[in-house]
Parts: C-alpha cells; sequence; structure tokens
C-alpha cells in the first residue's frame, strides 16, 4: 500500500525504483520500526566522512522531527532526479516537479546557509574543519556576502543567489540518476 | 549430486533460462553493475580543482551535498555487507530484490524450480551432510558438507608447515573449502550456538586460536609468533578482513597477521553466484537459517587459487605489505579493491576520515597562502 500511495505522488518514478529505494530505507532501518533516525543515516560511511554530512541529514527531516519516514524519505531524494526531456515540455501550468532547477537550489542545503554572515561562516568552517584560521574564514565569508550582494542588505536573497550561480550547470551538479 | 544440479541448471538455462531470462530482464542498454544509482567517480580534485584552484566557489556547496545524498541511495560500503544482487536472475528469489511477474513461462521455470530445490535436493543433502558431520566431528577437517564443485587452480602454491595462509573472506564455508584441500590451524572469531559447537568439535582434533573480536591485542600476536616458531606445526589460516564480505570486494586487511614475518601464502576464493549464494550474513541469518539456504540452492561452486608466497620486504611497513598481499588476491579473484575497513559493519567510521575529507578541500581551495574567491567570472 505505501508503494502504490508513493507511485501515486511521484508519477514518474518507476515502481521498481521505489522498490529498490524501500529495500535501501529498511536496511538503513535498523530498530525496524518504518522510520529513520540520524543515528541510522550516520552509520552510512561515506556520509559519516563528508564534511557537510551532518548538514545533508538535516535535510531529510522535517521542521524540529527526529523521524523520517519512507515518504519523506524519497521526497528528498527525489530533488535530485535529473530533468528530463519529455518531462519539460509538460502541462505547464500544472504544479511545478520537484526537481526542478528552482527546487534544487531552494533544496534547505543551500538555502539558508548563504543568508547572512553567520550561517556562511558556518557551513564553511564545516567544509574545511580546523585547516583555515578563524580571521581567514571570516573574510572570505564577508567576501562572498558582498560580491552577491545587490541590494545593499548584507545578506543574500534567494533572487541574488540564483544570479550567483546562473552560469553553473545546476540541473548537472545536483542529479543523481537512477537506474532502472 | 554436484553433477546433477549443475547439469540441471544447464538444461534449465538453456531450453528455457537464456532466452527468457535474458531477453526480459536484460535489456540491451543496462549496465552490469546491478545497483540503485550511478555513480560518478569524479574525484574532488577532479569537480572543483578543475574549474579553479586556489579559490572558494558557492557552487563547491553542490559537490558534497550531491555525494552525500549519492551515499544515501547507495554506498560502496553497506553493500558490501549484503547479498550481491545479479544482472541476470538465477531463479533464486532470496537473491532478487525487484522480484515482479515478467511472464508465466519464467514463473513455471521458477516453481519447477523450487521444487526440485526443496523438494529433491535438499533432503539428499541433508542425509549426506550428516553422515558428513560424524565423519568430520571424528577425523580431519577436510570433509565437504555441501555438495560444491570445488576447482583449486596452482597447487603447487599449497600453503607449508609453518606459513601464514590469508583469503579473503566470505563465510566460515571457506575454511571448510580450504580443509578439503589440507590441514590448517585456525585463527577466528569465537562464535557462540551452533558454530560454536562445530568450534568447540574442532578444538579436539587440533590446535586451534580463538578469539572475541572485542580484545584483539598483543597477546593475539604473540600465540601465533609461537606458532610460527614451531615449524612442525599445521600452517595458519587467517582471514584479514576481520568479518564476512559478500565477495565482489575485497576490504581492508588488518596488518596484525602481516607484522609477525614468515612466509604468506596468498589464497583467493571466488564463487559462483549464479549457482548459489554462499555469503554469510550474520547479523541477517543465524548459521542454521545459513545452512538451510546453502542446502536449498542449486549448488555451491567456487575457484580457489593458490598464489605464489610472499614475504614482507626490509624497508616496508606492514600495512604497505598488506595492501600488496591484498591487490594480489583481489586482481586473481577478479574483485574490486577497497580501502574501507570491514569492521564498519558493526562499528562506526572514525572522525579522522573526515577531517581528512576537509583538509583535502582546503588543500585545493587555499593557493599561495590564502584563499581567492571565484565566484565572479
Amino acid at each position: 500500500m505505501l508503494i502504490c500511495v508513493s507511485s501515486f505522488f511521484f508519477s514518474s518514478v518507476s515502481h521498481s525504483q521505489i522498490t529498490r529505494l524501500y529495500s535501501r530505507f529498511t536496511s538503513l532501518d535498523k530498530g525496524e520500526n518504518g522510520t529513520l533516525s540520524r543515528e541510522d543515516f550516520q552509520r552510512i560511511p561515506e556520509l559519516a566522512i563528508n564534511p557537510l554530512g551532518d548538514r545533508i541529514i538535516n535535510a531529510f527531516f522535517p521542521e524540529g522531527e527526529d523521524q523520517v519516514n519512507f515518504r519523506g524519505f524519497m521526497r528528498t531524494l527525489a530533488h535530485f532526479r535529473p530533468i528530463e526531456d519529455n518531462e519539460k515540455s509538460k502541462d505547464q501550468n500544472g504544479p511545478e516537479p520537484l526537481n526542478s532547477r528552482s527546487n534544487k537550489l531552494h533544496c534547505k542545503k543551500c538555502e539558508p546557509s548563504y543568508r547572512s554572515n553567520y550561517f556562511s561562516f558556518f557551513v564553511l568552517r564545516m567544509m574545511v574543519g580546523v585547516n583555515i584560521s578563524d580571521e581567514q574564514l571570516g573574510s572570505i565569508a564577508d567576501r562572498t556576502i558582498q560580491e552577491a550582494d545587490q541590494d545593499g542588505d548584507s545578506a543574500i536573497s534567494f533572487a541574488e543567489f540564483v544570479k550567483v550561480l546562473e552560469k553553473v550547470d545546476v540541473e548537472q551538479k545536483m542529479s543523481i540518476r537512477f537506474l532502472h | 549430486m554436484n553433477v546433477l544440479s549443475f547439469f540441471l541448471l544447464r538444461v534449465f538455462y538453456s531450453f528455457f533460462g537464456i532466452d527468457i531470462v535474458h531477453s526480459t530482464l536484460w535489456k540491451e542498454d543496462s549496465f552490469i553493475h546491478a545497483g540503485i544509482i550511478q555513480r560518478e567517480e569524479t574525484s574532488m580534485e577532479e569537480e572543483i580543482a578543475g574549474r579553479h584552484q586556489g579559490c572558494f566557489n558557492l557552487a563547491d556547496v553542490m559537490y558534497f551535498s550531491k555525494r552525500g545524498c549519492e551515499a544515501v541511495a547507495e554506498d560502496e560500503v553497506t553493500r558490501r555487507f549484503s547479498s550481491e544482487e545479479l544482472v541476470s536472475w538465477n531463479l533464486l528469489s532470496r537473491t532478487n530484490a525487484n522480484l515482479h511477474h515478467v511472464s508465466w513461462q519464467l514463473s513455471v521455470v521458477w516453481v519447477t524450480g523450487i521444487l526440485i530445490r526443496y523438494c529433491l535436493l535438499m533432503p539428499f543433502r541433508v542425509k549426506c551432510w550428516l553422515s558428513n558431520q560424524v565423519q568430520m566431528i571424528c577425523a580431519r577437517l577436510g570433509v565437504r558438507c555441501v555438495s560444491g564443485l570445488i576447482r583449486f587452480h596452482n597447487r603447487e602454491n599449497r600453503p607449508q608447515e609453518g606459513g601464514i595462509c590469508v583469503a579473503n573472506h566470505t563465510s566460515p564455508l571457506d575454511v571448510l573449502i580450504l580443509a578439503t584441500d589440507g590441514c590448517y590451524s585456525l585463527v577466528g572469531q569465537a562464535h557462540g550456538g551452533f558454530l560454536g559447537l562445530i568450534q568447540k568439535s574442532c578444538m579436539q582434533t587440533s590446535r586451534h586460536v580463538l578469539f572475541d573480536r572485542s580484545e584483539m591485542k598483543d597477546r593475539h600476536l604473540v600465540r601465533k609468533k609461537e606458532h610460527i616458531a614451531d615449524k612442525a606445526k599445521l600452517p595458519i589460516l587467517i582471514f584479514p578482513e576481520g568479518t564476512c564480505i559478500n565477495n565482489t570486494s575485497v576490504m581492508m586487511f588488518k596488518k596484525g597477521s602481516f607484522e609477525v614475518g614468515g612466509t604468506i601464502h596468498p589464497v583467493a576464493i571466488k564463487y559462483d553466484p549464479r549457482f548459489g549464494d554462499a555469503f554469510w550474513n550474520s547479523t541477517k541469518y543465524s548459521m542454521m537459517t545459513y545452512i538451510f539456504n546453502l542446502m536449498t540452492s542449486w549448488a555451491i561452486v567456487c575457484n580457489v587459487w593458490y598464489l605464489p608466497p610472499m614475504v614482507k620486504e626490509e624497508e616496508e611497513d606492514a600495512v604497505h605489505f598488506a595492501n600488496r598481499v591484498k591487490a594480489v588476491i583481489a586482481a586473481r579473484g577478479g574483485m574490486s579493491v577497497l580501502p574501507w575497513d570491514g569492521g564498519l559493519k558493526r562499528k562506526k567510521v572514525k572522525e579522522s576520515f573526515k577531517e581528512e575529507q576537509q583538509k583535502k578541500y582546503c588543500q585545493i581551495v587555499i593557493e599561495n597562502g590564502s584563499v581567492g574567491n571565484g565566484n565572479v567570472y
């Protein structure tokens, strides 16, 4: 039943992809209670050594919650589906698909990071660890905000953020190709 | 019995299997790797440095985000701790995660297969196994319990007395297979339950060293040293990975065995996954369930290659030597090499690895002692 609901929700994800992701979900769920906790994610070694690992894990959890169910798990991963050609010509008035360029940028991982100096500094610190001093890091964060900020409010709005990345191929960089 | 099941499977594959299984399950443009996602193998240096060495860019976050999410969907390490999924189905539903109705012919073939495996092959094997079990307890450890087709290659390189034999580990079956062709002194994890009982009875026949994973320290090393010194004893059989891996790759070899000195005799063991899944997932199946699964497979077919003996060189340290041996075994067995520790099956990864990644990123981003800013093109 869960599979039926999910396949209705994500209309262009194939049945076999959902089945495989569900079996991945259950193999991560060591407590076998149908939801994943943060510890379950941290058990993945390649994610545990990723400097932004904790932020990525947070992106899976809804605001203020400690458990994520399969729907939430799929929803977050669906952001990374590549944009297929045949989807581009779909109904223009319909709701924007999850994996559109704009939604990829909106993704929690990117959005609040650069809004202010504080968050910028925090995320940078995660990426470089202890290898750069506070002053150097502060100046990088300042410069980043200054260059992107166009309306002079010392913060980056979403529109400014999009402008900075307009030359970057976001679709390709934030796409994961699902097999079958 | 081995020949019979082998022949039966050949018959199926040739009359029904090849046409149906291949045409319906294997499309022309599918990939050899049966995974969930297509992973890109670009390294951090290629992705980030390729664009702009020496500056920080907002888009760098995307590299880490994508890698992180890829790891959530599918990662190289935890994949090795569950059974391998085959691209071409071998009519065993236990190794197919994507089971769905394809065509009635295939269903007929599958049901027939079930009848044969559960009603014909299994009862015959139980009878054989019981009598073999009695023999095994009384005599040497070289009796075959499960019908397996083992091909030994390069038998001239078989381990001699006083040497250390190392091999990749898939299940306790490895021990049995190697024991059919020689006597070994075992070093392994002490188990409880049924396997513990077998271990205890083996201790009666020859000297083995059993330890607890969590207490593996110097005393262990000392015991091995004493054993080596006594040349009259049997060669020691060690699995340096420390845990069962699913036979698709070779994971980190623990350096303990390689510090002792002495001659190392590497052995590569590769099971043919088409006939049965030999991997023991100890977190999922107990030993009894595992044996039952083995007996209801088609057969256990494996190749064992004895590789030429290797010795640690003068300037070489144990870790480097271990990696050298590991590479040789993986190359011979056709498995990939992973630097990850098999112990990650049970414990978490160390913080220091994350710090290494951070350091690596810094090295790319810092040039001439300062960080540029690459946001303006």
